[in-house]
């Protein structure tokens, strides 16, 4: 287990490889779909980000600098004297984030993204070009996660809901897998290919005609 | 009968409760079990020990065991003379009531401002599905199925020429085997599928859900899927897709089908895939007792 604290520095990020067990500690933003689509609009698309947004800017770069983005929709206990709680916190699907995370990514500086799943060519690419890595948490182990939420130091955006709001949250020893990192690999792409292999065997053994990749 | 309906109330309530964070026992041992088949020290058997800390801590604790709460969909078997109006108003009250104190997230979404409710109702949320039967009992069925394994369900039309699949249960396991490896596991694997053969687009994937109401204990009185249901869960887990999609012995942890007439034009294959965390409950409602089983 390689216990990482964030702010991370571009060397240790790039010294992560596939498979890597990394027990992360430190400030962490949730982003996911609606977040994803504001930062884009508002900071990478715009040719000056709206003067309400700027404070917000400022948050959101601070934290993301060498930072990490998570991507989860947490159940949270929200109490009358303003303190937070998350109450059920595990990573939710990456993969709708891929038209935008490089972008994210290069934008703000960051050097990790947790999430499930795992993420395309694209964000791939961005790993290498940038110094990032993509981190699995384990999916739907949600109670087990939000015991590493140490703090919510509190939220960006919680007119998007509780779900898609920005929670700026700290974790304690927060346990996740590295699956894509800074020199191309992606454990994704290899049981992809591994399982379209097997898949290729059991077709046979069935009788079935084989994969045709001219016809798909 | 209304009277009747507004005790109801609390049981709903508790049902929701439960539902959202004691998963049913046939899932953490099916889990148990297949942990063991998985190499020791790998990041299977890793996903394992994790999954099962979660579902004691959820049950222990009482908080969600995954925070997509998911799409709320209640399966109702009814007397003849109950009405779906005044289950419909109490049950959307349990769920308002559910959402209020955590159990569920604020999970209804309006899909064209983008705009969050707070309180999971809204156009079609939750999901309703009535049934009236002979007997006296009142069966409700309460399904939270997440996102991320709803998103990776999949229905073909047959023949799919593409596949090879052709309008026969050989076809219909090539749309399986297709289904399951584009899932990877993005669905959270090891998954449950619960499949749909025949019946129109609608039909074919009701009837796949339906599946996923059954426990993974049991045997299908068809012989004929009873053999296909143990044939394809064997033949995915060959697949080495693994828990979360890192590799592994254990891709499902069952499969479960049914089957519908068709049209002779039409021959719909339904995959509807569940994630490891398969929330489901029922609450039988029989001479004024409540049992959530």
């Amino acid at each position: 287990m390689i216990n990482l604290q964030i702010p991370i520095d571009e060397k240790t990020v790039r010294s992560l490889r596939v498979g890597d067990q990394v027990s992360l500690s430190g400030a962490v933003l949730t982003a996911r779909d609606r977040a994803h689509k504001y930062l884009v609009e508002e900071f990478v698309e715009a040719l000056q980000p709206n003067d309400d947004e700027r404070e917000n800017l400022l948050r959101i770069e601070q934290r993301l600098q060498d930072g990490v983005i998570y991507h989860c929709g947490p159940v949270v206990n929200e109490h009358d004297d303003g303190r937070v709680e998350f109450v059920s916190a595990g990573p939710t699907t990456s993969i709708r984030e891929e038209g935008v995370e490089a972008e994210v990514i290069e934008r703000f500086g960051v050097r990790a993204v947790i999430g499930k799943g795992g993420m395309g060519a694209r964000t791939l690419s961005a790993l290498k070009e940038y110094g990032a890595v993509y981190l699995h948490a384990i999916g739907g182990a949600a109670t087990f996660l939000a015991r590493n939420v140490e703090r919510v130091d509190g939220v960006v955006h919680r007119d998007f809901g509780v779900a898609e709001a920005m929670w700026e949250i700290e974790l304690k020893n927060f346990v996740s897998v590295v699956t894509m990192d800074s020199h191309g690999g992606s454990l994704h792409d290899e049981v992809r290919e591994a399982s379209a292999s097997s898949l290729s065997g059991v077709l046979a053994s069935m009788g079935q005609a084989p994969v045709d990749k001219q016809q798909r | 009968m209304s009277d009747a309906l507004t005790d109801l109330y609390e049981p709903l309530l508790e049902l929701i409760r439960r539902t959202s964070t004691d998963l049913p026992r046939d899932i953490d041992e099916a889990m148990t079990a297949a942990r063991e088949k998985e190499e020791p020290g790998s990041a299977g058997e890793n996903v394992f020990n994790i999954l099962l800390q979660n579902i004691e801590m959820s049950r222990a604790g009482t908080s969600p065991l995954c925070q997509d709460t998911g799409m709320i969909s209640f399966y109702v078997h009814h007397p003849c003379g109950m009405s779906q109006l005044a289950f419909k108003r109490v049950a959307e009250r349990a769920v308002a009531a559910a959402t209020a104190e955590n159990r569920l997230r604020p999970n209804s979404v309006d899909s064209l401002s983008g705009e969050s409710v707070d309180n999971n109702l809204g156009a079609g949320m939750p999901v309703f599905h009535f049934e009236e039967w002979e007997m006296d009992e009142i069966d409700v069925h309460l399904l939270l199925k997440g996102g991320g394994c709803e998103n990776v369900g999949a229905q073909f039309a047959l023949p799919d020429v593409g596949l090879g699949a052709d309008r026969d249960l050989a076809g219909v396991k090539r749309c399986v085997l297709e289904a399951v490896h584009l899932a990877q596991g993005r669905g959270c694997a090891p998954g449950i599928l619960g499949i749909g053969i025949g019946g129109d687009r609608m039909g074919s994937y009701e009837l796949a859900k339906e599946q996923l109401l059954r426990s993974l204990t049991d045997t299908n009185q068809d012989r004929v899927l009873a053999d296909f249901e143990d044939e394809m869960f064997e033949r995915c887990n060959e697949l080495g897709i693994g828990p979360m999609g890192f590799g592994g012995k254990t891709t499902l942890l069952g499969v479960k089908a049914g089957v519908r007439n068709r049209i002779p034009a039409s021959y719909f294959v339904s995959v509807a895939y569940a994630c490891w965390a398969h929330r489901h409950r029922r609450l039988v409602v029989s001479k004024g007792k409540t049992e959530i089983i």
